[in-house]
């Protein structure tokens, strides 16, 4: 997980901290700058425009020519199924790591700040809160290895075991492939399983920031817990429910390591995510400008969906001011 | 580049030097001053809160019950009866056949090396833009979260090609290199924004005794930030420990794959026996783990001075 900022403008309440400079010197400045402006030029700068330029191009790599192409691979992203499937995926990877998540973590953290931190105790509800974290904290691949042991076809499946001990009759579902449709629900729960500790532990960390009394006001008021969780509870916490669902939002359409571990895209490509369809491209494809468009659009679209989150957050910003 | 100024003072709190409330301390604050008897409605409530977590940890414990059982008790047992006898040949084989200590070291090199290289480039950055304003430094910070902004398959050609140059492929610093970026890249947008709002009375001071910049870096800014540059150091270990997709492609001979990558490609072979490949999931989580429970209230501190910054 990596968390993502939002930028903006800081109320200056007091004077920068500053240096008195002698000379009035600022220049020396830029000498500890030095280091981190020359990496991040050549480790990130550089292959942005490498990647942009070459998607302008035919490119079969390695010592072959380069040829110009135009917008030829541009155009063709709009003509591959398997691109537009790609995409189409991504909404119901959102699902399963934004949106279903962060219902679920507010529902969560409400319960374990609200009922069981103020009625069982900080220890129980702390203790909870870390349990819900653990997958985070999982390498993804290792938890991809994981869910691909439980979700194994045939009767040497955990997953199938368990409902051949329930139903009776012996289950062999090939969870993810051949001909069922599950392999997209598999890797949905997969991230929903990585995601959930996440705004747990920031929307627990955002009622400690809510006034005590307002809840006591309202329970003497008679207020149940729901009508306390929707008037206080999701009233306060808005920020944070937006810093969370701008994060996982990015991070959803950069997804990667759960398709390629747990289904390669498969079956028939029925798990295909931008992500994978551009490093599968690089790597068996034909044409690296046809790869770089693919991650060219996807860098482009994630700039995107920055920048509206933060013309929204200003915006609903200044209307609370 | 905060959102309100309620939550200003609490990440301040919790990125400086002040240690946020504990748990218990607000728990006993707000307390259960009513002391009234807790209902039955509170008792589901507190029963459904453990069921789910239960639910989350339970692929784990499946893990740990089957990764002891011999490949005769895993085939004739259910994955959810208790090991027959405490069976250790998963476990052997897994870490005998896949070179797996060198993986637990190439891993631990790389994440230490990253969290270390990463936290005194952020430091170094943020000095510049938060103390030394340096001119377009709302800019500087803004490109440089584009490090952490766009999918890693946009640096994976180029840097390919980089590091096949440089005579890096396959070689532990083509990853730290990368990754150095990528963590300070999240580093100096905390740590100017942190530093921006450092108290001028106390940079005077040093100036007015003769400190010189370096000087006033090291000892004073940086003693006094410590506790967030030691968050920082956890998160960027384990971001980094989690990574895949870039090793994945920089990391292409068995002595230089990462503890992801040697499971991942267990994991792809064909004639593994189930036993080991869980045994395998089994050791490849304990370090992160065992980092989990030492940590858990620098990680618990963090997530929510990087989210609310």
């Amino acid at each position: 997980m990596t968390s993502t900022m939002t930028p903006k403008r800081r109320k200056r309440i007091h004077e920068p901290a500053r240096i008195p400079e002698r000379g009035g010197r600022k220049l020396g400045y830029w000498l500890y700058f030095l280091p981190g402006a020359l990496l991040v030029s050549v480790i990130i700068f550089y292959p942005i425009v490498r990647n942009l330029r070459l998607s302008f191009f035919h490119w079969r790599g390695g010592r072959a020519e380069e040829e110009f192409a135009g917008l030829d691979n541009w155009a063709a992203l709009f003509q591959d199924q398997e691109y537009l499937q790609s995409f189409q995926n991504i909404i119901l990877v959102i699902f399963a790591m934004v949106i279903i998540p962060t219902l679920l973590g507010l529902v969560i953290a409400a319960l374990l700040f609200d009922v069981i931190g103020r009625r069982f105790g900080g220890k129980l509800s702390s203790f909870l809160r870390a349990t819900y974290y653990l997958p985070q904290i999982l390498p993804i691949a290792v938890a991809g290895v994981l869910f691909g042991w439980l979700l194994k076809p045939n009767s040497d499946g955990v997953v199938n075991q368990f409902l051949t001990f329930i139903t009776g009759s012996e289950v062999t579902v090939n969870w993810l492939g051949g001909s069922y449709p599950t392999a997209m629900g598999a890797v949905m729960v997969l991230m929903i399983w990585i995601q959930i500790g996440y705004p747990v532990v920031i929307f627990m960390a955002a009622l400690q920031r809510v006034d005590p009394e307002l809840y006591e006001a309202a329970e003497l008021d008679g207020a149940n817990w729901y009508e306390r969780f929707r008037a206080i509870t999701l009233a306060q916490i808005k920020p944070e429910v937006f810093v969370v669902s701008l994060t996982t939002t990015i991070a959803a359409m950069k997804v990667f390591a759960p398709v390629f571990i747990l289904t390669q895209g498969g079956p028939n490509k029925s798990t295909y995510v931008p992500s994978f369809y551009a490093y599968n491209e690089f790597v068996n494809g034909t044409d690296k400008g046809y790869a770089a468009a693919i991650a060219s659009s996807i860098t482009i679209l994630v700039a995107i969906v920055a920048i509206i989150f933060i013309r929204v957050q200003n915006r609903s910003e200044r209307k609370d001011a | 580049m905060t959102t309100t100024p309620v939550q200003n003072d609490t990440t301040r709190a919790s990125a400086g030097s002040g240690e946020p409330p504990s748990d218990d301390q607000l728990v006993k604050a707000r307390g259960r001053r009513g002391g009234r008897p807790r209902t039955a409605a509170e008792w589901i409530l507190m029963l459904l809160g453990v069921l789910g977590a239960a639910i989350v940890v339970f692929p784990i414990l499946l893990l740990l019950i089957n990764a002891f059982k011999s490949p005769s008790d895993y085939s004739t047992s259910s994955p959810l009866d208790l090991p027959r006898s405490f069976d250790l040949t998963g476990i052997q084989t897994f870490w005998e056949q896949n070179n797996f200590p060198r993986a637990l070291w190439n891993s631990i090199f790389i994440s230490t090396m990253v969290a270390f290289l990463a936290v005194i480039l952020s430091v170094l950055n943020s000095f510049a833009i938060g103390i030394g304003r340096v001119r377009g430094r709302t800019w500087i910070v803004l490109l440089f979260l584009m490090a952490n902004l766009i999918p890693q398959e946009m640096l994976f050609d180029p840097l390919f090609t980089l590091y096949d140059d440089l005579g890096l492929l396959s070689n532990s610093w083509s990853v730290i290199i990368t990754f150095v970026v990528i963590q300070s890249a999240f580093g100096t947008y905390l740590l100017s924004s942190l530093l921006g709002t450092f108290p001028k009375e106390i940079l005077e001071a040093a100036a007015v005794d003769g400190a010189s910049r370096w000087r006033i870096l090291r000892s004073i800014i940086v003693p006094i930030v410590r506790p967030t540059l030691s968050v920082l150091m956890v998160f960027f270990f384990i971001w980094t420990w989690n990574e895949f997709l870039l090793p994945l492609a920089f990391l292409n001979t068995s002595d230089s794959l990462t503890v992801p990558l040697v499971l991942e490609q267990l994991s792809g072979e064909r004639q593994t026996d189930t036993t080991t490949l869980i045994a395998g999931t089994l050791i490849s989580i304990i370090p992160t783990i065992i980092f989990f429970l030492i940590f858990q209230r620098t990680l618990t501190r963090g997530i929510t001075a990087g989210a609310v910054k």
